[in-house]
């Protein structure tokens, strides 16, 4: 978990940097601070639980299993990209690890999910889904429609609220009537926690929970995981509608160095080990960046495939010609 | 040959294909049994295929037409049902950015073999709220099928198409055809009706035709009396606005230099105005009159049948406007 963190804190902050100067195409959006959410639940999961992601997605993809070499060159917009250059940054998906699809409509997922997660139940699979979307989407009226049918269909699913307290510019206390999601829990009778996610201890048990209910037919669960981004909503977004005492103090309590400590003062991991950790963190989006930047660009033209089923692509084609 | 009613018929289809392939299902409000769906569109599905393939679900458009689309995207092959066109506009969000979409964002990792099976149509006094015609809102998403049947045997021949395809179908029927009987030949729909091939439904040499759902039914009324007065129409069903069989409305235009397009949709910024840019496109030599196009005014359906019949298109209107391109207004 600690490695994984660091690979996605590292893949992350070279994106951003990269789309600071003007490197990637389109909009980046990074998850930095929030790392122990996508760690602390996916190391929970198994090859074929599903998962499905918004459009800060980078490290929820990373821990249910695609390479950093495929995320990088698909924020590239390069052929080798995880989905070819079709999606970007705001779209990641590898659906042979579970990493169903991203969606950059607030909200949007999370039917999707549903529908994943009755697909496991109706094949007689102890498969979980899992949906993450942000606070935000708590203000969406889907988010209440699902979780009334998931409640109803018992069906196995994870809702978790990866919870940066602000959607772009609006703190979510200030438009959201209730004081965390997991108080929905009760009256949709399902089981739910409020997290402290800078503390990915905490997220991987309550996910197990969670997780261990799906699989023996408990129905759904509500995670609200309680973190801060440490950058604005996307690069370019200065942040100023915080300040900077109350970013400072998030940082204070960085998820990787919370569980640094705890792994050290336990001796499971030395300073040495850590720093080794941290390099090869390093090396690995080094070597994906530098992947990335050898895989070829699309051809233009590559923009008519994908659309449709072969067949239907064909008749398509002929049609537009 | 065997008559059946249009929702016989698409029924049927659905039927079938549910014994055929177990992962197909249906979802929707009101579509188990006994109700059997809003317009018995299901009755007796949910009693041969149990509620885990019939399912009944809260008035959420948006949140099932959303499970729909996880699950097609993980092996099923859901048939998602939206009474009345009009409701649809809830699912926009999941037809329009993830159905349509998903596939190609992923660079084709997940196939959408959803259905969204759905009924337009005005005529009966259902007011503005249930009898509108939204198609070509849906035919502007590249990545969506949108069929719209005319008859039983395209309903079924359309349906069992939308079911076996691995990709989105909008699927439109019309409440005016809902309880017509029409025969329906199996031999012919076979594994179902290809999409992107319009029909001919009747051919003449003197003015292409190109109508939309019930409109078809109209215009070979309309052509049926056209040809006392001597004007030989062709009818063409194009069967699915996307992807849309140009040749085969070009090749006719060609032949008869003159187009009438005509769907119940209101005229501003309809279907029609697509195929008559289209035909102007590719054969503006061609054409010896300027096309018309025979849709709804610009109005939203009133309740008062007698203004709601002064709204929609009519089969008098397609044979004025016939009249109109072959210069034979004064007679």
């Amino acid at each position: 978990m600690y490695r994984k963190m660091l690979e996605i804190r590292n893949l992350e902050q070279s994106a951003y940097d990269m789309a600071s100067a003007g490197k990637l195409p389109g909009l980046v959006h990074v998850s930095t601070g929030q790392e122990a959410v996508a760690v602390g639940v996916c190391s929970t999961l198994r090859l074929e639980d599903t998962v499905v992601g918004t459009h800060r997605s980078h490290g929820y993809a990373l821990a249910k299993g695609a390479s950093p070499r495929s995320i990088m060159a698909e924020l590239m917009g390069r052929q080798d990209g995880c989905c070819k250059g079709y999606g970007g940054s705001m779209h990641v998906t590898d659906v042979a690890h579970g990493m169903l699809g991203c969606t950059a409509i607030v909200g949007g997922g999370i039917g999707m999910s549903a529908g994943a997660a009755l697909s496991h139940k109706l094949r007689r699979t102890d498969n979980v889904s899992v949906c993450f979307f942000g606070d935000g989407a708590l203000g969406q009226g889907s988010f209440y429609e699902i979780l009334n049918m998931a409640s109803k269909w018992t069906l196995p699913l994870l809702l978790v609220c990866d919870n940066n307290l602000y959607s772009m510019s609006t703190r979510s206390e200030k438009v959201q009537a209730f004081s965390s999601c997991s108080d929905l829990a009760s009256p949709y009778k399902i089981w739910g926690a409020k997290v402290d996610a800078n503390n990915i201890l905490e997220v991987y048990q309550a996910a197990c929970t969670a997780a261990d209910r799906a699989r023996r037919g408990d129905g759904p669960s509500i995670l609200d995981c309680v973190t801060y981004r440490w950058t604005g909503h996307g690069v370019g977004d200065p942040g100023i509608y915080r300040t900077a005492e109350e970013l400072e103090s998030w940082k204070m309590r960085d998820p990787i160095n919370h569980l640094r400590e705890y792994l050290i003062a336990r001796k499971w991991l030395n300073e040495a080990g850590a720093a080794r950790i941290d390099e090869e963190a390093k090396a690995l989006v080094a070597d994906a960046v530098s992947f990335a930047e050898s895989s070829p660009h699309p051809a233009p033209e590559q923009a008519w495939k994908h659309l449709y089923s072969e067949p239907i692509l064909k008749v398509y084609q002929e049609c537009e010609s | 040959m065997r008559e059946l009613t249009y929702i016989e018929a698409v029924r049927e289809a659905i039927a079938e294909e549910m014994r055929r392939d177990p992962s197909v299902v249906v979802i929707g409000a009101d579509v188990e049994d006994p109700h059997g769906g809003t317009f018995k569109s299901y009755k007796g599905l949910s009693t041969e295929f149990g509620s885990d393939r019939v399912r009944n679900c809260p008035l959420s458009e948006a949140g099932f037409t959303g499970i729909g689309v996880g699950m097609a995207m993980t092996g099923f092959r859901p048939v998602v049902d939206v009474s009345f066109i009009d409701f649809a506009t809830l699912v926009t969000d999941q037809m329009v950015n993830h159905a349509a979409k998903l596939r190609y964002m992923t660079g084709g990792q997940v196939k959408m073999p959803l259905v969204l099976r759905t009924q337009g149509g005005g005529g009966v006094s259902t007011g503005a709220q249930h009898g509108q015609m939204l198609e070509a809102w849906y035919a502007h998403i590249p990545g969506l099928i949108v069929a719209m049947p005319s008859s039983p045997q395209s309903g079924k021949g359309l349906m069992k198409s939308a079911i076996r395809n691995d990709d989105p179908v909008v699927f439109i029927g019309h409440k005016g055809m809902h309880f017509q009987k029409g025969p329906v030949d199996d031999a012919e729909i076979g594994q179902g009706i290809p999409f992107g091939v319009a029909e001919i439904k009747r051919a003449g040499r003197d003015v292409t035709i190109v109508a939309l759902s019930t409109m078809v039914q109209k215009a070979l009324r309309a052509a049926g009396r056209l040809s006392a007065e001597g004007i030989e129409a062709e009818v063409i069903d194009p069967r699915t606005l996307l992807p849309l069989d140009k040749a085969t409305i070009f090749a006719s235009v060609r032949k008869t230099h003159r187009l009438v397009v005509a769907h119940e949709a209101v005229r501003h910024g309809g279907f029609g105005g697509e195929i008559v840019a289209s035909v102007v496109e590719k054969c503006m030599g061609d054409l010896k009159e300027s096309p018309v196009r025979v849709a709804a005014k610009n109005l939203p359906l009133p309740f008062a049948p007698e203004m709601e019949k002064f709204v929609l298109p009519s089969e008098d209107d397609i044979a004025c406007a016939v009249r109109l391109v072959c210069g034979r207004t004064g007679g």
